[in-house]
C-alpha cells in the first residue's frame, strides 16, 4: 500500500527512524500496554511490573458486578447508531444540495452551516440542555444524539465528494427518467462509498468516547453510556483501583479495538481514497 | 326543584365516593424511585438491590424502583438536573451538606411536613451527632444513612521498624509530627522513600482542613450557613499547621495529596499514617498488605472531626401518599438491623445507638474492633461544612487550602482570600 | 400549476431547500439558536427555586473582570491551545512520515500510533493517573531508577497543566496522523525523483515540496485541533478537577462547574459567550492567515 519514496531514508538515517518510530510507537501504545497488564494481575501488581506476577480474571468479574455495564454497553451502541444513521442520511441531502444546485442565498446558508465546524454541541451544552428539557427527552438516548445528527463536518466533506462527481453521470440517469433522490442514491451515494466509511470511523470512534454532553444530560442507568459509566464507576470516596479500572476499561473499549484491528487496513484506504485533506 | 337539586347531591355524592374510590385503588400500590449514589467498592447496586427487594417483599403496596446515579456530588446534579426536568426522584440518599441547598432550591420536603409531631419521635434513635446537619430551623430535612467521619489509620509494621508502639497512634498534633519525622524513611541520597503522614488535599480538601480546624478549636460556619468563619486566627493556625507538615517538618509531600491515590500511597507503603473515611475501613481492611491500626484523629485544643457522607431526602414533588410511602421506606433502611448490615458491608458509621447492640454488630465489632473508632469519635464530632450555595462556598476554601499547600499562597492570605469569596457568596443569604 | 412552479429555476431552488430543510433545522436548533439565546441568558441571574430570572445586565460581565478562576482557566486555556495544537499537529505529521516511510513493521506502528482515538480519555485519564502518581507511579519509577528526586506533578501549581496538555497531545496526535498519511500517499513518486534528479537534499525535499503539498491537510487539522483546545476537558474530571487551586482548570470545565454544580447558568451563559468568542476569533484568523497560503477547492 505503501509507495516507495525515493527520499525514503536509507543507512544510519533509516536506523535511526526507525528507533524513532519504535520509541514513538511504544510510547503512544504504553497506555494500552499498562491497561492490559494491570486488569489481568490481582491488584497489588498493579504498580510493580514482575514476570512472577500470577494471571487472574478475577478483575473483570469484580468490574462486571460493580456497574451495569452491559446495559452501558447497549446504551451505547443505541447512541452511535442513532447517531450516525441521523448523520448519514441528513448530511446526504444537505452536501448533494450544496453541491449540485445553484439558488439564492447559498452562500450565506453554506457559511451558516460551517459555524457548526467551530461552535460545536460541546460548549452549547447549558443552552441544549435547556432544550431538551423543555422538549422533555432529558435522560435518553434521543436526548444525547439530537445535537449531532447534522454535523457540518459530514456536510462539508461529502460536499467535497458530490462536486467531484462528473455532471454527466447524473445528466444521463436524468434522462433515464430518475428522479432527484434516486440519483441521489443510484449515482452518488455508491461513489461515495470510502467517505461515508471513513466519515463513519470518525463518528463512531467520537460518540463512542463522548463523555461531557451525555454526563450532563443522562440521569440514569436507562441512557447512560459507557464514558459516563466508568466515570461514574471510577471515581468513588474510597480512592482510585487501577485493576478494576482496567478491567472495566479493557471492556469497553474492547468493540472498538477489535473492530480497529480487524478494520485498520480498510480504514486508512478509505480515508486515502476518500481524498479527506 | 327540589328534586333537581336532590338529584344533583346525590349524583355528586356518588361522583365524591367513586373518586374516593378510586383514590384508594390508586394508593394501593405507590412507586416509588429512590436515587442513591455509591461511594465504595464492591457490588454496592446489588446490595443496595437486594435491600430494596426484601423491603417491597414486606411492604407490597409500595414498589420501589433504585436508580444508581453516580457519586454523591453527581447524584446532587442528577436530582437536581431531574427536578429541573420536571421529574425529580421522590427520595434520595444526598450528602447531609446539601440540605442548605436542597431548601433553596425548594426541592425537598421536611419530615416534619410529612408526619404528625406525634410520629416525630422516630429521629431521637439516630446519634446526635449525625442529626445536627439533618435538621435546621426547628425542622428535620434529611434521615442518616451512610455517615462518616474522618479517622486515622497507620502501618503498624512501619511503626515498628521506627521504634514506635504500633498499637498507639498519635494522640495530639506534637506527637503527629514527632511520630511523623520518625516515620518519614529517606534512602542514602536523602530521597523520601515512606512519608511519615498524608492528609489528602483533593476531592475533598475542606473535609480534612476543617477536621484541623475544628481540633484547634474554631468552627467554619455558623448553624444557619450564611456565615463562615474561614480566616479566623485560629483557622489560619490549622492550615499553617497543614503547610508546615510539608515544609517546615518535611513528614509530609509537598504539594497536593490526591485523595483517591492516598489508600493506595498506605497500601504501597509510601505513606506511614493516612486520613481519611470511615468509609474506607473495608477497602483497607482488605487491601492492606500489612496489620494497620485505626484511631482517632489527633487533638490539638480538643479531639474532633466533622460528620460525612449522605441523608435520606424526601422531594417535595411527591403526592401526600408517595411522600407517606417514603418515610416507610427511610424508616425502614435505616431501622437498627439494616443499619447494622449497611455498616458492616460497606464500614460505613451505623447511624444509630441500637444499632449496635443487634448480635450481628456485636459479632462484628468482637472479630473487627476498630470498627467502632468512628462510633466512639462521634462523642467529638461536628457537622460538615454545610451552607447555602455550599458546593461553591467549599470550592472557595478548597482553592485556598491548595494554594497553601502548593506555597502559592499564605495560609493567612490564602483564607482571608477564600473568606472574602464566601460572604460575596452568601450575602444573598445573610441576614 | 401556478406559473412559477414552472419555471425551472424556482423549481430547482425549491428542491435546493428541501434537501437542506432537515440538516438546516438540525444545525439551527442546536447551534444557532442556543448561541443566541447563550446571548441573551448571560444578560439573567438565575431564580432559586423556581423564581423567574432576573435581568441583571452586564453584571456577570463585570464579574468576569474581577473573578480569578475565570482569568485562570482563560490563561490555561490559552497555555493549552499553545501547547496542544503545535505539539500534536508537529507529533501528526511526524508519525505519518515514520509510517509512509516503508519501516518493518509499518501497520503496528500505526495500529499504535492511533489506539490513543479508540480509548475513552474518561477511562485513559485513570491509567495516566497511575503515570503521575508521586512515588510509585510509572514516572516516578523511571525517574527513581534514574535517580532523579521525586516530582508531585497532577500536585504543584507548575507541572499541572503541562500533564494535562501531554495527555491531550497523547490523544490527538495519532488521530491527526491519518489524515496526513492519506495525503502523503497521494504525492505522486515522480515529483520526489524530480527533486532528486535537481540535487535537493532530503531536508529540502521534505520542507520546500512535502509540507507545502500537505498545507491543506493542514489547514483541516488545525481547525480540528484549535477546537479540540476549547473542548476536550474530559480529563480534568480525573486528573486534576482543575486543580491544584485551579492551575489546571480550563474554560469549558469552568463552564461546567459553574451551570452545573452552582446552577449559575447566567454566569455560565457569560463565560460560554467568552468561549464562543475565542473559537469565532480563531476560525477568522485562521481562515485569513491561510487563505492566502493555501489553494483550497
Amino acid at each position: 500500500m505503501s509507495q516507495t519514496n525515493i527520499y525514503d531514508s536509507r543507512g544510519l538515517a533509516r536506523v535511526l527512524d526507525t528507533a524513532a518510530a519504535w520509541t514513538l510507537a511504544v510510547l503512544w501504545a504504553l497506555p494500552l500496554l499498562y491497561a492490559v497488564w494491570t486488569a489481568f494481575h490481582p491488584s497489588e501488581f498493579s504498580t510493580r511490573f514482575t514476570l512472577a506476577a500470577p494471571l487472574t480474571l478475577d478483575n473483570f468479574r469484580a468490574a462486571w458486578d460493580a456497574a451495569p455495564f452491559a446495559r452501558y454497553l447497549v446504551n451505547t451502541v443505541l447512541l452511535v447508531t442513532l447517531v450516525l444513521s441521523g448523520q448519514l442520511v441528513l448530511c446526504t441531502l444537505a452536501a448533494y444540495a450544496f453541491a449540485k444546485y445553484d439558488f439564492p442565498g447559498k452562500g450565506i446558508l453554506f457559511a451558516l452551516v460551517l459555524m457548526q465546524l467551530m461552535i460545536m454541541p460541546d460548549v452549547l451544552v447549558v443552552e441544549n440542555y435547556r432544550t431538551m428539557s423543555a422538549i422533555g427527552v432529558l435522560d435518553s438516548t434521543l436526548a444525547i444524539g439530537l445535537p449531532y445528527m447534522a454535523s457540518a463536518f459530514g456536510i462539508f466533506l461529502l460536499r467535497q465528494t458530490f462536486k467531484s462527481i462528473p455532471k454527466e453521470l447524473d445528466e444521463a440517469a436524468a434522462v433515464e427518467g430518475a428522479s432527484t433522490l434516486q440519483i441521489l442514491w443510484k449515482v452518488y451515494v455508491p461513489l461515495g462509498k470510502p467517505v461515508y466509511l471513513a466519515y463513519a470511523l470518525v463518528s463512531v470512534s467520537y460518540h463512542w468516547n463522548n463523555f461531557l454532553w451525555p454526563l450532563i444530560v443522562t440521569n440514569t442507568t436507562n441512557s447512560r453510556p459507557l464514558t459516563v459509566g466508568l466515570q461514574v464507576f471510577s471515581s468513588t470516596e474510597q480512592g482510585v483501583d487501577w485493576s478494576i479500572i482496567t478491567a472495566a476499561t479493557l471492556m469497553t473499549s474492547g468493540p472498538l479495538l477489535i473492530g480497529f484491528l480487524l478494520f485498520q487496513r480498510q480504514f486508512v484506504q478509505s480515508f486515502m481514497r476518500a481524498g479527506i485533506k | 326543584m327540589t328534586g333537581f337539586r336532590k338529584t344533583c347531591t346525590l349524583a355528586a355524592a356518588a361522583l365524591l365516593s367513586l373518586t374516593l374510590l378510586a383514590g384508594t385503588a390508586l394508593a394501593e400500590k405507590v412507586n416509588l424511585t429512590f436515587y442513591f449514589p455509591v461511594s465504595v467498592g464492591g457490588p454496592i447496586t446489588k446490595i443496595v438491590e437486594g435491600m430494596t427487594e426484601q423491603f417491597m417483599k414486606e411492604h407490597p403496596d409500595i414498589q420501589v424502583t433504585p436508580v444508581y446515579a453516580g457519586i454523591y456530588r453527581e447524584t446532587l446534579t442528577k436530582a437536581l438536573t431531574a427536578l429541573r426536568g420536571g421529574e425529580p426522584p421522590h427520595v434520595a440518599v444526598l450528602l447531609s451538606t446539601d440540605m442548605y441547598t436542597l431548601i433553596d432550591e425548594d426541592a425537598v420536603v421536611a419530615y416534619d411536613d410529612i408526619l404528625k409531631p406525634e410520629e416525630m419521635g422516630f429521629t431521637k434513635a439516630y446519634f446526635p451527632g449525625f442529626m445536627r446537619n439533618s435538621q435546621t430551623g426547628g425542622k428535620t430535612w434529611g434521615i442518616p444513612f451512610q455517615r462518616s467521619t474522618i479517622v486515622m489509620y497507620w502501618n503498624k509494621e512501619a511503626f515498628k521498624a521506627a521504634g514506635l508502639d504500633p498499637e498507639k497512634g498519635p494522640a495530639n498534633w506534637n506527637e503527629l509530627v514527632e511520630m511523623g519525622k520518625k516515620l518519614t524513611v529517606r534512602d542514602a541520597s536523602g530521597k523520601v522513600t515512606q512519608w511519615g503522614v498524608a492528609i489528602p488535599s483533593t476531592g475533598y480538601a475542606y473535609w480534612m482542613f476543617q477536621a484541623l480546624a475544628i481540633q484547634n478549636g474554631v468552627e467554619l460556619m455558623n448553624a444557619e450557613g450564611t456565615k463562615t468563619y474561614f480566616d479566623a486566627p485560629k483557622a489560619v493556625e490549622a492550615l499553617q499547621f497543614l503547610v508546615d507538615l510539608a515544609y517546615k517538618h518535611e513528614v509530609s509531600p509537598k504539594g497536593t495529596i490526591d485523595w483517591a491515590t492516598t489508600p493506595r500511597d498506605f497500601f504501597e507503603r509510601k505513606s506511614a499514617i493516612m486520613w481519611t473515611t470511615t468509609g474506607n475501613l473495608t477497602n483497607v481492611r482488605t487491601n492492606a498488605p500489612f496489620p494497620f491500626g485505626v484511631g482517632m484523629l489527633p487533638a490539638s485544643a480538643r479531639p474532633g472531626s466533622p460528620t460525612g457522607g449522605g441523608n435520606f431526602y424526601i422531594f417535595k414533588k411527591a403526592t401526600p401518599a408517595e411522600r407517606k410511602a417514603a418515610v416507610t421506606f427511610v424508616q425502614w433502611m435505616t431501622s437498627a438491623d439494616r443499619a447494622a448490615q449497611w455498616g458492616i458491608d460497606t464500614g460505613y458509621v451505623a447511624v444509630r445507638p441500637d444499632a449496635w447492640e443487634t448480635p450481628a454488630m456485636k459479632d462484628y465489632v468482637a472479630k473487627f474492633p476498630v470498627a467502632a473508632v468512628a462510633r466512639d469519635q462521634l462523642a467529638h464530632a461536628v457537622p460538615e461544612l454545610s451552607t447555602h450555595d455550599n458546593q461553591r462556598v467549599t470550592k472557595a476554601l478548597d482553592d485556598a487550602i491548595q494554594a497553601a499547600v502548593t506555597g502559592s499562597k499564605k495560609p493567612a492570605d490564602a483564607l482571608k482570600d477564600a473568606q472574602k469569596e464566601a460572604e460575596r457568596i452568601l450575602r444573598r443569604y445573610g441576614k | 400549476m401556478p406559473p412559477a412552479f414552472r419555471n425551472p429555476a424556482t423549481m430547482r431552488t425549491i428542491h435546493a431547500w428541501l434537501l437542506l430543510l432537515p440538516a438546516l433545522a438540525f444545525i439551527a436548533a442546536f447551534t444557532h439558536y442556543p448561541a443566541v439565546n447563550t446571548f441573551i441568558h448571560s444578560f439573567f441571574l438565575d431564580g432559586r427555586g423556581g423564581a423567574p430570572a432576573q435581568f441583571v445586565g452586564l453584571e456577570h460581565y463585570q464579574y468576569l473582570l474581577e473573578d480569578e478562576v475565570f482569568r485562570k482557566a482563560l490563561v490555561n486555556n490559552l497555555l493549552f491551545a499553545s501547547g496542544t495544537i503545535p505539539l500534536s499537529i508537529g507529533l501528526a505529521m511526524t508519525m505519518a512520515f515514520l509510517v509512509n516511510a516503508g519501516l518493518a513493521g509499518q501497520s503496528v506502528l500505526r495500529l499504535c500510533y492511533f489506539v490513543p482515538t479508540v480509548l475513552p480519555m474518561i477511562a485513559v485519564a485513570n491509567i495516566w493517573l497511575f503515570f503521575y502518581t508521586p512515588e510509585y507511579g510509572l514516572l516516578e519509577q523511571i525517574r527513581g531508577a534514574l535517580g532523579l528526586a521525586g516530582v508531585n506533578w497532577l500536585g504543584s501549581e507548575s507541572t499541572a497543566l503541562p500533564c494535562v496538555i501531554a495527555v491531550a497531545v497523547w490523544k490527538d496526535a495519532g488521530f491527526f496522523m491519518i489524515f496526513y498519511l492519506a495525503a502523503l500517499q497521494q504525492i505522486p513518486p515522480s515529483l520526489g525523483e524530480a527533486a532528486m534528479l535537481e540535487g535537493a537534499s532530503r531536508l529540502y525535499y521534505y520542507r520546500r515540496v512535502v509540507i507545502p503539498l500537505l498545507m491543506p491537510t493542514t489547514l483541516f487539522v488545525l481547525v480540528n485541533a484549535t477546537i479540540n483546545a476549547f473542548r476536550m476537558v474530559d480529563h480534568l474530571f480525573v486528573l486534576t478537577q482543575g486543580g491544584p487551586n485551579n492551575a489546571s482548570s480550563l474554560l469549558l470545565y469552568y463552564i461546567y462547574e459553574v451551570s452545573f454544580k452552582y446552577w449559575d447558568t447566567g454566569y455560565g451563559a457569560a463565560l460560554t459567550m467568552v468561549l464562543l468568542g475565542f473559537l469565532a476569533l480563531a476560525s477568522i484568523g485562521q481562515f485569513g492567515f491561510l487563505d492566502r497560503k493555501v489553494h483550497y477547492r
